[in-house]
């Protein structure tokens, strides 16, 4: 465990391009979800059609082919992303498809009569959706919203495969020049295992926070945290 | 021309063989993961002082860190202590023991889910421990959760992608052994993609469908 202390700053580096990355895919992914999701409740088709198209494509394969085709397969229609915007995009388009099912679902599953209020008040549809029906469905999304950032977390790990410097791949940096296996790996998962149970008790402290009855007993839904994203669970 | 379809149908082949490898190892580690699970959730709520809490911070822990790093774990740490298993096996012990944290959750809800009621019936017609998990909890909560288990089984299948890392010959790592030798990755790797989605997007299709049938009638 020694000899890796001085290495310290190295896995620290390495935590600040992995809590990077988690951040830039996480507003990917809010954004993808948002647009995908709003895009697959509208009554055109011209919309509808390419966001289901965008959602299942994502959601049916890995997020490491995707994550593989941006990194060496655009180059080949001259579109050459640096290896930090190829992972984010796969990460946060990835979660994002996942997400875009999050929103599509609770915004659908609002009460028919909030939707019947809205035009019996003249309310236009994007002022029906921005001020009444997505502020709404804000406590249902939360919960599985916490999901896919954890997720989105550890799926992060990947990055180091297309040579992002994050802290897996310092990790394996360190393990080549000091051959300390064991101490590397273990330090790595207990790494991870702090941040996905900080980001864990942050989702439930909103989730409290946010949800619609308030009070010190709403504690619904704790032990479902860390599940798979787009298992339903 | 960007495409190039007589490189992509040359490739087909060898990306079959790596879709079987991909298949195999998927299916043996669900084979893993549902059995190890199930006795994980099962020895949970049977509250025994020590094992229980341990098998609870099992779950936390596999759950909480990524699979790309149980796998190096798993790679380069266990023939530090003379456990050599050739890359497969590691793939599919890892993506087993992954997963069975996954599906030990799946199972809880699936027990806590069968009504009290239950319980109940079993301890009147006093019923041993065994019968009464054997006979009356585990049919039913088992049941209720077989569309879960069979996302994670998708899930399990996409996931294994990651196991190319460990270089098991699996399907994206043929795709891109082709790639490199060839200086063309844009035919491997769609057609990569396009083997997982032609796997994943109908099974998860039948999983919901599944889903609807097997609705709990409680």
């Amino acid at each position: 465990m020694a000899e890796i202390l001085p290495y310290w700053s190295v896995l620290l580096s390495g935590l600040g391009v992995t809590i990077l990355v988690t951040i830039l895919g996480g507003v990917v992914a809010i954004l993808t979800a948002f647009a995908a999701g709003l895009a697959q409740l509208s009554a055109h088709r011209l919309l509808r059609w390419p966001a289901n198209a965008f959602v299942e494509v994502f959601r049916g394969t890995s997020m490491l082919v995707q994550m593989f085709w941006f990194f060496f397969a655009l180059p080949f229609f001259g579109i050459q992303l640096t290896p930090l915007a190829a992972a984010v995009l796969a990460v946060g388009l990835n979660e994002g498809a996942y997400a875009a099912e999050i929103v599509r679902g609770s915004i659908a599953s609002r009460p028919r009569g909030q939707d019947e209020a809205c035009t019996a008040l003249g309310m236009g549809h994007a002022l029906r959706l921005r001020r009444v029906l997505i502020p709404q469905s804000i406590p249902a999304m939360l919960p599985p919203f916490g999901n896919v950032m954890i997720d989105l977390l550890k799926a992060t790990s990947l990055v180091s495969l297309v040579t992002v410097a994050d802290l897996t791949f310092q990790a394996q940096a360190i393990r080549n020049t000091t051959a300390q296996t064991t101490a590397v790996f273990l330090t790595l998962l207990v790494l991870y295992f702090a941040m996905s149970s900080t980001l864990s008790a942050v989702t439930a402290w909103l989730e409290r926070r946010f949800a619609l009855d308030y009070s010190p007993r709403s504690r619904r839904g704790r032990s479902m945290r860390l599940v798979k994203t787009g298992v339903g669970a | 021309m960007i495409w190039d379809q007589s490189f992509a149908l040359s490739i087909i082949p060898q990306l079959l063989e790596g879709l079987q490898v991909t298949v195999q190892i998927t299916l043996l580690g669900f084979a893993i993961a549902v059995v190890l699970g199930l006795v994980v959730a099962v020895i949970r709520r049977l509250e025994i002082p020590v094992l229980s809490r341990v098998l609870g911070g099992y779950v936390q822990f596999v759950r909480g860190t990524p699979l790309l790093v149980q796998a190096y774990t798993a790679f380069f740490v266990l023939p530090a202590y003379g456990l050599r298993f050739s890359a497969v096996v590691t793939g599919v012990i890892v993506m087993g023991v992954n997963y069975s944290a996954y599906c030990a959750e799946v199972y809880r809800a699936g027990i806590q889910d069968v009504p009290r009621g239950q319980w109940e019936a079993a301890t009147a017609l006093s019923l041993p421990a065994h019968s009464t998990w054997a006979r009356v909890i585990l049919p039913q909560a088992i049941r209720s959760v077989v569309p879960v288990l069979g996302n994670y089984l998708v899930q399990m299948f996409k996931d294994s992608a990651v196991l190319s890392a460990i270089t098991v010959f699996e399907l994206l790592n043929a795709a891109q052994s082709i790639g490199s030798s060839n200086f063309r990755y844009l035919e491997p790797l769609t057609l990569a993609g396009l083997l997982f989605f032609l796997v994943s997007f109908p099974a998860s299709h039948f999983f919901r469908t599944l889903e609807r049938r097997l609705a709990p009638t409680h």
